[in-house]
Formats: structure tokens, C-alpha cells, sequence
């Protein structure tokens, strides 16, 4: 029987050491073939999907682009050609990150992907969007022109009615420009951090239950049953949600699955002996 | 023959019921082949290319800012106006209450509660010391200034707020002609000089380093300056003219024909509407409706009825079609426990 990476780091940690115990826990929170997958569930077939990496490739953009703008200094884009195009590609790609975050907190939404475990994931995107939020406005604050001398006059406002324009001061600019390039995306990246993290600990989540207009399209009538309760007996058996956990199929599911999931993936597995009846969920004779 | 399916909280002390908004029906079907590697390598390509070509053909906005020199050459009544205001401390800035003076009750109310007084004045600004005196008395070789303000600052504050008043009126059908500022004669005493100084001052581009807080040479805080300005009606007549105002959808807006922060829309909406498009505790208002709002879609997934809108919307199946498309007899294996689905 092999071993998986994951077990043999396990293994291998020294347990009575904190780093051994950090390593060990990290590589069963996260193990390689779940930080870093090659697969995914089938019903993964939708663009909305794409606008997550979309949000981290702009979110790179933005802090490479604002790299070079802090190699040279908040003033080299005002009286240079090429930092006005650096300039540009930030402001470019701080609206092209806030459209991609926009669609894809939408699309989480419509897919209510917070189900399953996964609440926080869904808060630390929220959150993550909140902050980019703080981060983008203490940019538009350090441009050192008309926008953000206005922007900085008419915010001060509200920031000042919330009591936090005593320590954060919107008109002062060295204190803005510290914000917006050290504090702010750092944690905006920590949180983004998590946040990718998140996902990929708990997984992409599964569709609704199919509808009964489905159901009905399928040929099948559906009739619900006294709502059963999911108890921790249930919970403790073998059906884990992620792939490494899963009968795995032994070659590698090429796009065609979408249309027809192989056997071995779909085949419903044996219930656990003990489990009280009333909890399981039972398939038509001709489905076994 | 059964099978079980699990839900969402293998931890879960205690039985609870399954909810469609709350729990799933964990994927038991087929997978397939995925590069994560490659979908964010291709991602951040394409951003590349996308901000590349939008640098490229559309560039970024980049106007001058107004400054006190620019801002008295352009409109040196105004700034005459607007100089007296901070001279006598009746400006906007001068009676804002904290966190730059202490002014009885100034501060916006949301119900009982003032979170603007709560921390007091911690950046405390006298407009008057700040905005006038002190940088006139910067001026070199100005006896006649000199003597001005020495009779200013020694006067009792009565004298100095008649002087205030009565320079008040005059300054009101101010004119300006040949580099100067003309103004009827007056019960003034020196302030007239004052003001004046203040002027030439302010159009010669001192004053703007002399609002600078900072003693150091390097200055990062420009706080004064930019409270003196928008003291004045010139920038917010500027921004009007860019369609920045407030109730132009203002800071959501960017100066030329450039996105800006589309982003707050939905808090710059707020300034549109009654109460707070009119209410004199506005801003506070929308930041705690905005506030709200941020916390309850950050806890959608705890509130029952909101963390059902998806599900009753119905989109999901427009992003999910090619599986439900797909699912076929295997329909069944994506139903929650407590369900029982017969062929017909």
C-alpha cells in the first residue's frame, strides 16, 4: 500500500517540537494534493469560476505595477512619460481587480456558496473586498492632484462622523501614502490569503439539490420524507467532501465526464452497519 | 439497498436539521482534470494585457491640484473672504467641533450618540493663529504688517471682534484690480492690513509653505492647506465644474472622462436620497446604514430568509446547467437526506 505525501510529511515531523506539530497539522489541514489540485468536481464547468484567479491575477497587477511606481516615488508619475504609464496600469488594474471581485462575490452568492462548512470563507472574501475598498481610496487620497485633494476635503467628513478621523487622517498625506503602500495591502494580501486558503480546505461547493422540475425532467417524482436531522453518528462516516477522501477514479477524467460521470465516481457507496435507518437516504431498487 | 449522505458539520455536538441554504449534499460524482497552476498563470495574462491596452489607449487622469497661490490668483476675493472667515473663526473649518476644535455642539448625531466627540480634538486647529497670524508673522521686513499685528494681538478681544465685523462687511463687495484688493474704508483698524498681506502672501505662493505643519523640511502633511482651501467656494466650484459634487455622485466619480472608484456607488447612492441628501447628521447616517449593510452580507449565511434569496432567485442553475444537463439517472445522488425520489 502507498503512501501519499501527505502522510509520509506526517511521519516524518517531529512531533514533540512546535514546528514539527505546525507541519504536521498543516499538512492534514492542507495537503499538497488539496492546496495545489489537478482535479475538480464535475459540475466546476462555468466562466464564473474563472473570476477568482481573475481577481488574484489583477490583485498581482496592482502590486507589481505599484512596485515600480514606489521604486521611483510618489512623485515620478507627474513629470514622467513612462511613470504615467506605470500610473495607468495601476489604475487599470485596481478597477479591472474591483470588477473581477464584484462578479465573482456575485457569482458566490448566486451559487450561495457559504453552504457546507464554508461560512468562512464567504466572510473572508467579504472582508477581503472591504479592505481593497480602504486600500483603493488611500491610493486615490496619495495621488497628489485635484482628485484626491478633493476626494480627501469631502471624505474627511464621513470619516470624522465615525469618530476615526481622530487617528486616521484623510488630509494627511504622508500618512495616507504610508496606508495605502505597506499597511493595507498587506492586509489585503493576508486576507486574500486565507481566503485562498479557505477554498481550497473546504473545497468548491456542490451544487442545490437538483429541483423537482428537474426531478420531473429526469422521470422521477419526489416525495419528502419526515426531515431527517444530520447527527454526528451520520456525520463520522466515511463520506468526506473532498477528492482526496473519495473513491478515486484510477485514470485521470477527461472533460467528457461532464456530460457522463464515470461509473466508478457515481456508483453510491454501501451504507455504514449501525447507522439508525431513519437517517439514510434510500435509492429506488433500480438505482442499487 | 441505502446510502448515506453527509452534510456540512462533522463536529456538529448536536443533531440539527438539513437545510438547503446552509448544508450541501457532499459531491460524490465524477472529477475532472484541473490545472490551478495554469488557470492563474493565464488569468494574470490576460489582466496584463487587458491593463497594458487600457494604459495604453486610455492613459490616467492626472489635473494640477489646487493650491492657496493658485487658488488667490484665480479667486482673490474669495480667498479674502474666505481669510476673514478663519481670521474671525467663523469658517466651516473654525466651528467644525472635533476633531479640530472645540466648538459646543458641533459633531453629527446618530440618535444619542456622537462617535465624532467621543475621541475630543486630537488634531486641534485655531484658524485664526493657524491660518492668519501665524504664517503673517513668518513675513520679513513688513513693519507696517508688523505694527498691524502687533496691534491685533494686543487689542482685547472685543476691539478685535468689531474690527472682525466691520471688516466683515466691507469685504463682502470686495473688488480686485491691479494686484490689489480694494475694500470700502472702514472701523477696521488693522485687520485691513492683515488681510491684505494675507493676500499678497497667498498670490506670491508663501502662504502655501507656511500652512505646512511639519517645522521639518520635509512636509508629508498638508492638512491646513487643504482645510483652508476647501474653507473657499473655488475648489468646490472647480469640482463642480468636473461633476464631483456630492450630489453629483461625487467621490465616486474621477476627474475627465475616467471610471473612478465605481465601487461606492452604492455609499455615494446614500447622498442622493432623503433624509441624508439634506440632514445635517448625513454623514454619519450613511456610513451606519453602509456599516450595516457590510455586516449583513458579510453574515448572509447565518441569517435564514437572506441566505435564501439564492436559492429562490434561481441563477445558480444557469451557472450550474451543464451539470444539472449532466446528472441523468444520477439525478439522485445529488438529493439531500430525507428525500425519497421513485421512478414513475
Amino acid at each position: 500500500m502507498s503512501t501519499s505525501p501527505a502522510e509520509t510529511l506526517a511521519a516524518v515531523a517531529e512531533k514533540d517540537t512546535w514546528t514539527g506539530k505546525i507541519r504536521e497539522k498543516a499538512v492534514e489541514a492542507l495537503p499538497p494534493e488539496r492546496l495545489l489540485p489537478d482535479r475538480q468536481p464535475a459540475y466546476v464547468a462555468s466562466w464564473s469560476y474563472v473570476f477568482g484567479a481573475l481577481s488574484i491575477g489583477a490583485f498581482i497587477v496592482v502590486l507589481l505595477s505599484g512596485a515600480v511606481l514606489a521604486v521611483e516615488g510618489p512623485a515620478w508619475w507627474h513629470k514622467s512619460n513612462v511613470g504615467l504609464f506605470v500610473n495607468s496600469l495601476h489604475m487599470w488594474s485596481t478597477e479591472f481587480f474591483f470588477m473581477f471581485m464584484v462578479v465573482h462575490l456575485w457569482a458566490k452568492f448566486f451559487m450561495a456558496a457559504w453552504r457546507g462548512r464554508r461560512k468562512a470563507t464567504w466572510i473572508t472574501g467579504v472582508i477581503a473586498f472591504a479592505v481593497s475598498i480602504g486600500a483603493a481610496f488611500t491610493g486615490y487620497l496619495s495621488q497628489q492632484n485635484f482628485d484626491s485633494e478633493w476626494i480627501g476635503t469631502q471624505a474627511k467628513d464621513g470619516i470624522n462622523s465615525t469618530g476615526a478621523g481622530a487617528f486616521w487622517n484623510v488630509l494627511n498625506f504622508g500618512q495616507m501614502l504610508m496606508w495605502h503602500i505597506v499597511l493595507l495591502p498587506l492586509v489585503v494580501a493576508m486576507v486574500i490569503g486565507l481566503h485562498v486558503l479557505l477554498v481550497r480546505r473546504r473545497g468548491v461547493v456542490p451544487p442545490f439539490a437538483p429541483t423537482e422540475a428537474q426531478l420531473a425532467k429526469a422521470g422521477l417524482t419526489l416525495t419528502t420524507t419526515a426531515a431527517p436531522t444530520v447527527s454526528p453518528p451520520l456525520l463520522q462516516e466515511p463520506v468526506e467532501p473532498l477528492p482526496t477522501e473519495q473513491p478515486v477514479p484510477q485514470e485521470p477524467v477527461a472533460a467528457p465526464a461532464l456530460q457522463e460521470p464515470t461509473a466508478q465516481a457515481s456508483t453510491p457507496q454501501e451504507p455504514p452497519p449501525g447507522l439508525p435507518q431513519e437517517l439514510l437516504w434510500n435509492l429506488p431498487e433500480d438505482q442499487t | 439497498m441505502s446510502v448515506t449522505r453527509a452534510s456540512d458539520t462533522p463536529r456538529a455536538h448536536r443533531a440539527r436539521r438539513f437545510r438547503q441554504d446552509r448544508d450541501v449534499v457532499e459531491w460524490l460524482g465524477a472529477y475532472r482534470r484541473y490545472d490551478l497552476a495554469k488557470e492563474v498563470l493565464v488569468c494574470f495574462l490576460v489582466v496584463v494585457l487587458l491593463t497594458v491596452v487600457c494604459a495604453i489607449v486610455f492613459s490616467s487622469p492626472d489635473e494640477h491640484p489646487v493650491t492657496v497661490k493658485s487658488w488667490s490668483n484665480a479667486a482673490p476675493v474669495d480667498f479674502a473672504q474666505t481669510a476673514m472667515t478663519e481670521l474671525d473663526r467663523t469658517s466651516g473649518v473654525a466651528t467644525y467641533g472635533p476633531p479640530y476644535t472645540n466648538t459646543p455642539g458641533a459633531g453629527q448625531m446618530l440618535g444619542p450618540i456622537s462617535a465624532e466627540r467621543f475621541f475630543g480634538v486630537r488634531i486641534p486647529i485655531d484658524t485664526a493663529q493657524d491660518f492668519v497670524l501665524k504664517p503673517l508673522a513668518t513675513l520679513p521686513d513688513r513693519p507696517a504688517l508688523g505694527a498691524a499685528l502687533a496691534e491685533y494681538q494686543g487689542a482685547p478681544a472685543a476691539q478685535r471682534a468689531n474690527w472682525d465685523a466691520a471688516y466683515e462687511n466691507v469685504v463682502a463687495n470686495a473688488t480686485f484690480s491691479n494686484g490689489q484688493l480694494v475694500v470700502k474704508g472702514g472701523p477696521y483698524g488693522p485687520v485691513g492690513v492683515l488681510i491684505g498681506n494675507l493676500e499678497s502672501m497667498a498670490r506670491s505662493g508663501a502662504l502655501d509653505g507656511a500652512l505646512l505643519e511639519s517645522p521639518q523640511l520635509y512636509a508629508t502633511n498638508y492638512t491646513n492647506s487643504l482645510l483652508f482651501i476647501a474653507d473657499g467656494t473655488y475648489l468646490a466650484d472647480q469640482a463642480g465644474l468636473r461633476h464631483l459634487q456630492g450630489d453629483q455622485w461625487g467621490m465616486m466619480n474621477e476627474t475627465g472622462n475616467f471610471p473612478g472608484q465605481a465601487w461606492l456607488w452604492l455609499y455615494t447612492l446614500w447622498y442622493q436620497i432623503p433624509p441624508m441628501n439634506s440632514s445635517s447628521n448625513g454623514d454619519v447616517e450613511v456610513w451606519a446604514i453602509m456599516m450595516v449593510l457590510t455586516l449583513l452580507l458579510a453574515l448572509v449565511p447565518f441569517i435564514p430568509g437572506l441566505r435564501s434569496i439564492p436559492r429562490w432567485l434561481g441563477i445558480y442553475r444557469l451557472i450550474w446547467r451543464v451539470h444539472y444537463r449532466s446528472l441523468g439517472p444520477d439525478i439522485i445522488s445529488q438529493m439531500p437526506p430525507g428525500r425519497q425520489s421513485h421512478r414513475r
